[in-house]
């Protein structure tokens, strides 16, 4: 969303050290620490789905859990009652769900903007939360359910093979790879004309409609391509997780989506990529230090939002600025 | 048989009259000025026509169809675009973004999710040349936030521009900005109107403008159409001299 | 026919409480245009503070007085009010909405924790005070004489605030911030002052709501979080922004989840949006909406 677009070629070669050095990652740190970055990523593929509606069409949506969450249970499912093991096949099944809940509901919430839209897109994914905990002999209740590793590209786990180190190698390229396929399509969908129609509701919908974007329509194309990325990183995380509970479902977790987001900044491409990883590390931090985890990382997001709110990447961005012209 | 007629035309806000079955013609080429004090429903019949706001009864026709009940959208496929008096631009968008947006959605490429919008060298370029036309070149990669008030006037006249209407409205295109700039800004639009052989409407308040540039010039008062002639008609006209120029020059 | 009575007592005891609590967040929200998504997190603070106060002070104290303590939870969620809009929401007023919901998220996780390190982690009771009055027959089922009283207090508090908004000067200051807040400013309306006592009134109403359902219910970690859910979907039928819908609403609500748990108890809070999901197709703004 910077105002002067970056051509192709550049961002690849800002980027590929970082490519590089996320390759090499699993055999310099240990495999705890590989496993934290791959949850990093695959809320980084979530929070890239939320930030086109937050960032890039001015939707603020507080449900994306009911997306996530039905790209778990949809992984969670199809190994219970179908005995589907194939990670490929699992990912489709669970982004078929989340595309699903997202067609209905965002067939309602593109109804509205602003606050009416936040809070219709929370009201309707605590739907989706009561459901799993209500009916419980389908969906484990509060127990959640249970998934184990899958067998990505056809391969298994071996036998007698650490899950520790199947998740910290194999599932860690695999969620990579898919993650970095996930930022390049992202990339080349806001910066395509759609993308541009979207960036024109955002700033002016009066106007968007009088040079003939039909508003509704894009921002509804917008909700679907959110809950898709969302609901793919939902399955992603069920193999690592190895279970998925309500809590995934709960709007709270909306919120941490929402947290994360705007921690990165979500005024920049970015921005929800680093948001969605410090995040992780940040809460993983708070919860192994104090039980009152929440309290420290509401403190955060009220300094955030009154001191920061470009959030991390915005920030950096602008004190490179300033650096550049004091040079 | 006009470019454009309404029959019958009605609009009220609770009790206001703003638009009071206004039958109203706009020929094929012509740049027809659209007066009247404030609050005699000029932008109400403005937003009628374009769509924004839905007429109470009334008929209008474009070409001959009847776009009445068409949607915005609709309304511009068939080739009826308008720039806004209170300057509507995607400020956080870049000048040349502003002005590419409204040739891809001409085109109906905003559909198009996976190809890069800075690689359609074609509409680039065009976008380039629109641009050129109206001074505006010099400012491409500026984001349209950041541009002066006089720009953002042309600016906001050249995103309509770029949709190659075969009707344009123009509300108040110099509204809120300095009298040293006025002329400018209408030579710009008027000469592009005129060499794009674009029928235009324009609301305007400044009647020094109004009788230079207009062909013709149609009189709103409470509503309905007071009177409607050449500038040279107009100018001889007791009623409207009583009505609108009087108060105009006693204010 | 006594069970249908039963269940109808007990579908206005949640309407009584519901309308306190969306009636607050929709008050808050047509002066204000702000949604507080920690309101519920002052519904919670009503509940506990008055659960605590009537802990401390049971010991053989006369009953009278420990009804006394009721208010208590409502002017703690009051005063917790007046401090929060101030300090952290003012700043904001200028800036883009995302952030006023954003920061009240902030808020929602920390008054849900600060509620943990003030109260601990085990619910507490007041049942002492629900247990009082006893019981009285509905034919053949006895029913507490306390939930009619809680419904008492609710049909008082919406007749209240009827009269305060509609018949009151402050409430005509009220309404005309709500309407145009640069024209009441310009009117000489101290705009600050009107947003701090209508951002403690509906702090106040939630609070209410808390302090009056803890003998009955007692007081949970999470209760904040669930109610403020229930009401989203009050306020999402009834019109934000409107005290006659939240009423409505709150009745709507109250009833559909009280027969939904009796007769269809695993679908009942899918019928209940389902309901809602219907009211806004039809009627976009909700039933009292304005747009």
């Amino acid at each position: 969303m910077s105002p002067i677009p970056v051509p192709p070629k550049r961002v690849l070669l800002y980027t590929a050290p970082i490519i590089v050095l996320l390759f090499v990652l699993p055999f310099v740190v240990p495999p705890y620490e590989v496993t934290q970055l791959s949850y990093g990523l695959i809320f980084a593929i979530a929070a890239l789905g939320f930030n086109l509606l937050l960032g890039y069409t001015g939707l603020l949506s507080f449900g994306h859990s009911a997306y996530f969450g039905m790209g778990a249970y949809g992984v969670a499912f199809m190994v219970k009652y179908l005995k589907i093991t194939s990670m490929e096949a699992l990912i489709v099944g669970g982004i078929v769900a989340a595309t699903a809940v997202a067609a209905l509901f965002g067939f309602l919430c593109v109804r509205y903007t602003r606050i009416f839209f936040s809070i219709l897109a929370l009201a309707l994914s605590q739907v989706l939360w009561s459901l799993a905990f209500k009916f419980f002999w389908v969906t484990g209740g509060t127990d959640g359910l249970r998934v184990p590793t899958p067998s990505l590209l056809g391969v298994g786990m071996a036998p007698g093979q650490d899950k520790m180190a199947f998740l910290a190698h194999r599932y860690y390229y695999y969620v990579l790879v898919i993650f970095l396929v996930g930022v390049a399509v992202m990339w080349v969908i806001v910066h395509s004309p759609f993308g541009k129609a979207l960036q024109a509701i955002r700033d002016n919908e009066t106007r968007a409609e009088f040079v003939g974007v039909q508003v509704r329509r894009y921002r509804y194309m917008a909700f679907l391509v959110s809950g898709v990325y969302t609901g793919l990183a939902g399955a992603l995380w069920v193999p690592l997780n190895g279970l998925t509970t309500p809590d995934i479902l709960h709007w709270t977790f909306s919120g941490e989506i929402v947290f994360f987001t705007v921690l990165g900044g979500f005024q920049t491409f970015a921005g929800p990529i680093v948001g969605a990883v410090v995040f992780n590390y940040l809460k993983t931090f708070a919860v192994g230090y104090t039980v009152y985890w929440q309290m420290f990382l509401g403190g955060v997001l009220v300094v955030l939002v009154l001191a920061l709110p470009g959030g991390i990447v915005g920030t950096a961005g602008r004190l490179v600025d300033r650096f550049r012209k004091a040079a | 048989m006009g470019l454009l007629s309404t029959k019958d035309l009605v609009k009220y806000f609770g009790d206001t009259h703003a638009v009071d079955r206004v039958d109203f013609t706009v020929n094929q080429g012509e740049l027809l000025a659209l007066i009247g004090s404030n609050g005699a429903g000029k932008t109400t019949l403005v937003n009628l026509i374009s769509g924004l706001v839905r007429p109470d009864s009334g008929q209008i026709l474009f070409q001959g169809t009847d776009v009445t009940h068409q949607s915005i959208h609709e309304r511009i496929a068939e080739g009826i675009a308008r720039s806004f008096q209170l300057v509507n631009l995607f400020d956080q968008m870049t000048t040349l973004d502003n002005v590419a947006l409204a040739i891809f959605s001409r085109e109906g490429k905003t559909r198009r999710l996976f190809a890069l919008a800075d690689h359609d060298s074609a509409v680039g370029d065009e976008a380039i040349e629109v641009l050129r036309q109206f001074g505006l070149e010099g400012k491409a990669r500026m984001v349209a936030g950041g541009l002066s008030q006089g720009e953002r006037k042309l600016l906001d006249v050249a995103v309509a521009y770029a949709l190659r209407p075969k009707l344009l409205f123009l509300d108040e295109p110099t509204s809120g900005v300095s009298t040293r700039e006025k002329a400018p800004i209408m030579d710009i639009i008027t000469s592009i109107v005129r060499s794009g052989r674009i029928t235009a409407v324009i609301i305007e308040h400044d009647m020094d403008v109004v009788f230079k540039y207009s062909d013709r010039i149609v009189v709103m008062q409470q509503g309905t159409i007071l009177a409607d002639g050449t500038p040279d008609q107009i100018r001889t006209n007791e009623q409207v001299v009583m009505t609108l120029l009087g108060t105009h020059a006693g204010a | 026919m006594d069970t249908f009575l039963i269940h109808l007592l007990n579908s206005l005891l949640y309407a009584s409480v519901l309308f306190l609590i969306a009636g607050g967040l929709s008050l808050i929200y047509g002066v204000m245009r702000i949604v507080n998504l920690a309101h519920g997190n002052l519904y919670a603070v009503g509940a506990y503070t008055t659960a605590w106060a009537v802990g401390r002070v049971l010991g053989g104290a006369p009953t009278l007085v420990l009804y006394a303590l009721l208010p208590v939870g409502a002017v703690a969620a009051a005063a917790l009010g007046a401090v929060l809009e101030p300090t952290l929401l003012r700043p904001l007023y200028k800036r883009a909405e995302e952030y006023q919901l954003l920061i009240t998220f902030g808020l929602l996780l920390v008054l849900e924790d600060r509620i943990r390190v003030v109260w601990g982690p085990y619910p507490l009771a007041a049942s002492a005070l629900f247990e009082g009055p006893g019981s009285f027959a509905i034919g053949e089922s006895i029913y507490p004489t306390y939930n009619l009283a809680v419904i008492t207090v609710g049909g008082l508090a919406a007749a209240g605030l009827w009269a305060f908004v509609y018949k009151t000067k402050f409430g005509v200051i009220l309404r005309a911030t709500s309407q145009n807040m640069r024209m009441a400013s310009a009117l000489g309306v101290n705009v600050n002052r009107v947003y701090v006592q209508a951002f403690t009134l509906g702090c106040f109403m939630a609070g209410l709501g808390g302090a009056i359902i803890v003998p009955q219910q007692g007081a949970v970690l999470g209760m904040g979080v669930d109610a403020l859910i229930l009401a989203f979907v009050v306020v999402v039928i009834g019109g934000l922004g409107s005290l006659e819908g939240a009423l409505l609403g709150a009745l709507m609500v109250g009833v559909v989840r009280e027969f939904g748990i009796a007769f269809f108890p695993e679908i009942e809070l899918a019928v209940l949006y389902f309901m809602a999901a219907v009211v806004l197709l039809i009627r976009p703004a909700g039933l009292f909406g304005r747009t």
